[in-house]
């Protein structure tokens, strides 16, 4: 018997039918909340900020005191970053809504339990002993099943998520069990940074206050930016690292879930007993999988190369201008012209009222695989 | 007379009699471990020791996956100290059980379950929540 011929119907991704409010791109490798403003907004505050700390202070850093300030600065901006993207573009643990079927045999479960009656039945909860201590397990009406300990329902991304720690706006993304490592990596290396540029910013006034006078040293320097963010930065991160040390979220240190004002024998039951062990379990355990999978990655790595070198046009009067760029800001006869050109070679160029100096960067495409 | 019926035969021919949901167990807290409990809509179609074998092995490919050991502590501060960008080239220790897991459901599936008329589903599609087992109706595939 011959089979009728089918029609061949591109299967849609899981992604595509997903039911939570959540904006997938880059073919679902993406996935982030629905209202993603503030996560630029982190972006530009962090960009700025250390834009404006590379181009006034670096200069005149690198030459004072020593120039592995600038590369400390680069490689914690770019762990920063790094980090930042991951917390914001990674699946923070979502979990599927219960197929039909799924719901189904849940609802007849409920109902032999609860002795099916005619009015609304009280809300459905379930109870389960973890390691001596009693937990209640809540029935989530949207996902239509049983939430796993510690898991809760975003209202915002309308997903329930895994060891819910809490809806981050600044990244623009619930921080869940898959990113919650990202989400503390980023708060960390984020607060080394502010401090690190803060204390740069007045090291860098107090050094030019010696030459010209306090009042104009402080009026030279752009504003400090990272003053007020430093604070809140630096107390989030220890926080999270108490939160962290004694293996509770935020939802859960919030609510005093395991607080022992609650009853004597209170304890959190998840708690490895030990700081350090609780420690690596949060930042080093096993990564879970997300259940939503997307199509093969092909990554480029690119190489970039740079180099900065005197314009030969432009005859020497001074010591190098990389290092005098600072001094001549408080000129009228500075300017800063930095011009773009297109891929592949696009260059920087700056020029002082006294020399010019060229730097240019390369990229070179060099490593094209698949994972 | 029990029918044997192959995988390809029951997932484009046969229709879904009933689901069975295998829910977790979470009595040592929030590790991937399976109920093993022996569901009563299946004792006409498999035997205990078997559907219990199944489970253990499951539950103990799942303990290796989530194993807080050297070789995760290895991994993970790897990927801390290369900013997580190494997670793009190389596969975690969870994803390599992850494939040792789907390919020990497709080899009892082939074996064991679809001669019975059973398909169990890879509880990874529903976020290793439930594993799902599928039954199919019980009847004549032969022309």
């Amino acid at each position: 018997m011959e089979t009728p011929y089918k029609k061949k119907t591109p299967k849609k991704r899981k992604w595509e039918t997903f039911p939570g409010r959540n904006k997938f791109y880059c073919d679902g490798r993406i996935m982030m909340a629905k209202q993603t403003g503030v996560f630029y907004l982190t972006l530009v505050l962090i960009l700025v900020t250390c834009g404006l700390f590379f181009t006034f202070d670096c200069w005149f850093l690198a030459e004072q005191l020593t120039p592995i300030i600038p590369v400390i600065g680069a490689v914690l901006f770019l762990f920063v970053i790094g980090t930042l993207l991951r917390t914001s573009f990674s699946d923070p643990g979502v979990l599927p809504r219960a197929t039909p079927d799924e719901a189904a045999d849940l609802e007849r479960q409920i109902d032999v339990a609860n002795g099916s009656t005619g009015y609304r039945p009280p809300p459905r909860t379930k109870e389960v002993v973890i390691n001596g201590q009693t937990v209640k397990l809540k029935y989530c009406f949207t996902c239509k099943i049983f939430r796993p300990p510690r898991a809760s329902h975003c209202s915002l991304c309308d997903n329930c998520v895994e060891r819910f720690d809490h809806h981050c706006p600044w990244v623009g993304n619930c921080v869940g069990k898959r990113n919650y490592r990202f989400f503390y990596m980023f708060i960390l290396s984020l607060s080394f940074l502010t401090v690190f540029i803060f204390a740069f910013v007045i090291t860098h006034i107090i050094l030019n206050s010696q030459r010209i006078g306090f009042l104009s040293a402080l009026k030279d320097s752009p504003v400090v930016v990272c003053f007020f963010s430093v604070w809140s930065i630096v107390g989030l991160s220890g926080f999270h690292t108490y939160l962290i040390s004694s293996n509770q979220t935020t939802n859960e240190d919030i609510k005093g879930s395991w607080s022992s004002k609650r009853s004597k024998d209170n304890y959190n039951p998840y708690s490895y007993g030990n700081i350090f062990t609780n420690c690596c379990a949060a930042l080093c355990g096993p990564l879970p999988p997300r259940w939503l999978p997307s199509g093969p990655l092909y990554v480029c790595m690119l190489v970039a190369t740079g180099f900065a070198q005197l314009d030969p046009r432009v005859e020497k009067k001074k010591k190098p201008a990389a290092f005098l760029l600072r001094s001549q800001y408080h000129t009228d006869q500075k300017e800063h012209l930095v011009s773009f050109c297109s891929f592949p070679v696009p260059f920087f160029r700056l020029k002082t009222h006294s020399h010019h100096l060229l730097i240019q960067f390369q990229i070179l495409p060099s490593v094209l695989f698949k994972v | 007379m029990a029918e044997t019926h192959s995988l390809q035969d029951l997932r484009h021919q046969a229709a879904v009699a009933a689901k069975v949901f295998i829910q977790r167990d979470y009595t040592n807290g929030t590790l991937c471990q399976f109920q093993t409990k022996f569901p009563s809509e299946l004792e006409t179609k498999i035997d205990k020791q078997q559907f219990e074998e199944t489970m253990r092995t499951l539950n103990n490919l799942y303990a290796e996956a989530e194993k807080l050991g050297s070789q995760s502590y290895v991994e993970g501060c790897l990927a801390c100290l290369t900013a997580y960008t190494i997670f793009l080239c190389i596969e975690t220790h969870y994803e390599k059980v992850l494939k040792k897991i789907a390919k020990y459901i497709q080899e009892q599936n082939d074996k064991v379950y679809a001669p019975r008329g059973l398909l169990l589903t890879d509880p990874l599609e529903r976020g290793l929540r439930v594993i799902e087992i599928t039954i199919f109706e019980d009847r004549s595939l032969t022309q």
